[in-house]
């Protein structure tokens, strides 16, 4: 028994944990063995990763199994770590349709969130770019799915936080590059009416997401830096950067945070004086484009490693949730303003416009979605049940990858697929033998 | 630019096989993988390809089938210029000391096979005057312990085994690379507690591997250097007090 927690470190629950090394194990376990999921390498938040009895750590399947130059069309293993694929292929001037906020996630991992990036309102979750995928069902079959094989399976896989079986592998197509770097414009918006209608205003850019400073009140309130990028073109580069590597390497994090931080290092005072610095230095270079590295553009948390440690012990929790359009102005300036009310305000909050998805459980409909971290203290539980609230009223859901503590009664709400999703459980004989904590705790 | 070297890897499903000739490959050299399970092999050679574009072939050997190793050579497409033999079975030693059937799978798997192997090359490479042979060895060799020696005079044996053929070969001008990587963080080894300091990951040792055989003019290596005087001082302790030791 080994006591597993995702990113977050919270909760934490003992499991049995396997690491099969082929994907030729995995069918006789799935058959062999209940309540069961696999994991990727653990950077959802909450308990989705967390076997019920058993779970699966899929790493050992860290194969890339063909790489097509000519299409982009790349075949990988489903433990492939999305860090290790962006080393092989920026170089060759290829990067993936869809990434996250950090690299450190597995292929696997991504389909069964069915991540979004930055360009979610342009090109949609990582799940729709997914040409076919090979999963090891719960009775040992092993199938393959993609639009005309097993569709419904396809479906429900993608977004299914690993609860329909274990995925192996998976084929998609890159898309080219001409360098490895981004060409980003920043702008402020003033307050949150600002930062929703700059994010509708670019939403041609190919990535866009904006920065709120959470502890900015009153007329402020939303106050945000938005962020615009396109992969730079070589005539971007020659422009802006003169002489630099068309395809820079990535770079190791030389920060790191190796210790649990007492969880005061994140009060108030020094997380008001972040944002301070960050909308500042964002401020002057407003309005300009300018040239960024591909790695600290997308993932710049991941300079700082464990970063997740920086809350303490108790650990924290994700708060991502997304409101429709037409509500979304009027349910996210409520929760900001419960957040700025409760003080102990995220070290980050990011605003992003959301296009609609296919998954059964994905995440992503078309709105604006917001997302904060809050450290785990007593009074946050009852804070976010209230922010859960506004978040149903408004018909928007909460993001599963991340969640820790929502309520079935809240997750029911959000997701009309989940009949759906169910009965397709039952069908291929998932239920009570593929299960995590979290579906456990939903429900599902 | 020269025409692209052939490595033969033989171990191609152990993570320090996949290492070494992912190293190779990305230098461009030719790759053959040869492993019992060709299906893993598989898995193995397709990532090394994807990876790097480089050619590279699956070949079928068990290295207990000694009878089969001559058509195997034969049924190579191209006589290797380097081969790398990473083939080790750890075994258990207690089941080993009542189970000869196990001791000598582990006597066997260690010692005979890639001796008998690594010295049908040499006759190949001293036919066509030149050649690499690199046999990875272990520190378990340098000296007999009670925990492991079963696996320790195999490797022992191997390692005398390079050494004689180095003595021989090395007037011809053809190298033996003799590698002894200490504690590895592999599949072999998962589940132990293993000291850091003294601790590689597989890369570390594909890295080794390929700089001592195609970089360096040296004979025996030590993956982490901290690794000679560890075992020079395991070596020194006079036989009397070593016997009552537990290592």
């Amino acid at each position: 028994m080994t006591e597993l927690t995702g990113w977050g470190r919270y909760p934490r629950h003992p499991s049995e944990t396997l690491s099969p090394q082929s994907p030729t194990a995995f069918p006789s376990l799935m058959a062999s063995r209940t309540g069961l999921v696999a994991r990727g390498n653990g950077r959802a938040y909450g308990d989705a990763a967390i076997g019920e009895r058993v779970t699966l750590i899929a790493r050992g399947l860290d194969r890339i199994r063909a790489f097509d130059q000519a299409t982009g069309r790349i075949h990988v293993e489903a433990g492939v770590l999305l860090s290790d694929l962006l080393d092989v292929v920026v170089p060759k001037g290829f990067f993936p349709p869809v990434v996250p906020g950090t690299k450190f996630v597995t292929i696997g991992g991504m389909i069964a969130s069915d991540v979004h990036g930055k360009n979610h309102h342009r090109d949609g979750g990582f799940g729709d770019h997914v040409e076919s995928l090979t999963l090891a069902l719960p009775d040992g079959g092993v199938v393959t799915c993609s639009r005309d094989e097993k569709p419904e399976l396809l479906s429900a896989t993608i977004g299914g936080m690993g609860l329909t079986g274990t995925i192996l592998d998976a084929t998609f197509r890159l898309r080219p590059i001409e360098t490895g770097w981004m060409r980003q414009t920043i702008s402020v918006a003033r307050d949150l009416d600002g930062a929703i209608h700059a994010l509708q205003t670019t939403s041609n850019a190919t990535y866009s997401v904006a920065w709120i400073d959470c502890l900015a009140r009153g007329a402020s309130l939303g106050r945000s830096l938005i962020f615009a990028a396109e992969h730079a073109t070589r005539q971007d580069l020659d422009a802006l950067r003169p002489g630099a590597e068309p395809y820079p390497l990535s770079k190791l994090g030389r920060l790191g945070v190796p210790l649990d931080l007492p969880s005061f290092t994140l009060n108030r005072l020094p997380v008001l004086a972040f944002n301070e610095l960050y909308f500042r230095a964002g401020a002057v270079k407003s309005g300009y484009p300018f040239v960024v590295h591909w790695n600290p553009y997308f993932f710049p948390l991941d300079g700082i490693g464990n970063w997740n440690r920086i809350y303490g012990r108790r650990g924290f929790l994700q708060y991502q949730c997304v409101i429709p359009t037409v509500q979304a102005q009027a349910a996210l300036g409520g929760i900001l303003e419960r957040i700025a009310k409760h003080g102990n305000a995220s070290f980050l909050a990011v605003l992003k416009q959301l296009g609609p998805s296919h998954g059964d459980l994905s995440f992503p409909l078309e709105g604006f979605t917001l997302t904060l971290d809050l450290p785990v203290s007593d009074d946050v539980f009852p804070l976010l049940d209230e922010l859960d609230r506004l978040v149903v009223e408004a018909g928007g859901r909460l993001y599963l990858a991340k969640d820790a503590r929502q309520s079935p009664a809240t997750f029911e709400a959000g997701y009309p697929g989940l009949p759906r999703f169910r009965d397709l459980r039952r069908a291929i004989g998932a239920t009570g033998r593929i299960s995590s904590r979290l579906s456990a705790r939903l429900g599902i | 630019m020269e025409p692209s070297k052939t490595l033969l890897l033989v171990g191609g499903t152990s993570d320090i096989g996949r290492a070494t000739a992912l190293d190779y490959a990305q230098a461009g050299w030719q790759v053959q993988l040869a492993a019992r399970n060709e299906e893993e092999a598989r898995r193995n050679a397709d990532d090394i390809r994807a990876r790097t574009g480089a050619e590279v072939t699956v070949h079928r050997l068990d290295i207990l089938e000694s009878g089969t190793f001559d058509s195997f050579l034969d049924g190579l497409p191209t006589l290797p210029d380097t081969v790398v033999c990473v083939v080790g079975e750890l075994g258990d030693q207690v089941k080993g000391q009542t189970d000869i059937t196990h001791a000598s799978l582990v006597l066997r798997t260690n010692f005979e096979g890639p001796s008998l192997l690594l010295g049908l090359f040499a006759e190949r490479f001293l036919a066509r005057g030149s050649g690499t042979l690199v046999g990875v060895s272990s520190v378990a060799g340098d000296r007999g312990r009670g925990p492991n020696y079963l696996y320790g005079a195999a490797k022992a044996g191997f390692t005398a085994f390079l050494s004689g053929l180095r003595n021989r070969l090395a007037p011809k001008g053809l190298r033996v690379v003799t590698v002894k990587p200490g504690f590895v963080r592999t599949q072999m080894t998962s589940g132990m507690k293993l000291p850091p300091v003294l601790t590689a990951e597989p890369g570390e040792v594909g890295r080794a591997i390929f700089t001592a055989a195609e970089k360096s003019s040296r004979d025996v290596i030590y993956v982490r250097p901290i690794w000679r005087p560890v075992m020079m001082a395991v070596g020194s302790i006079p036989e009397r007090f070593f016997k009552r030791l537990r290592l």
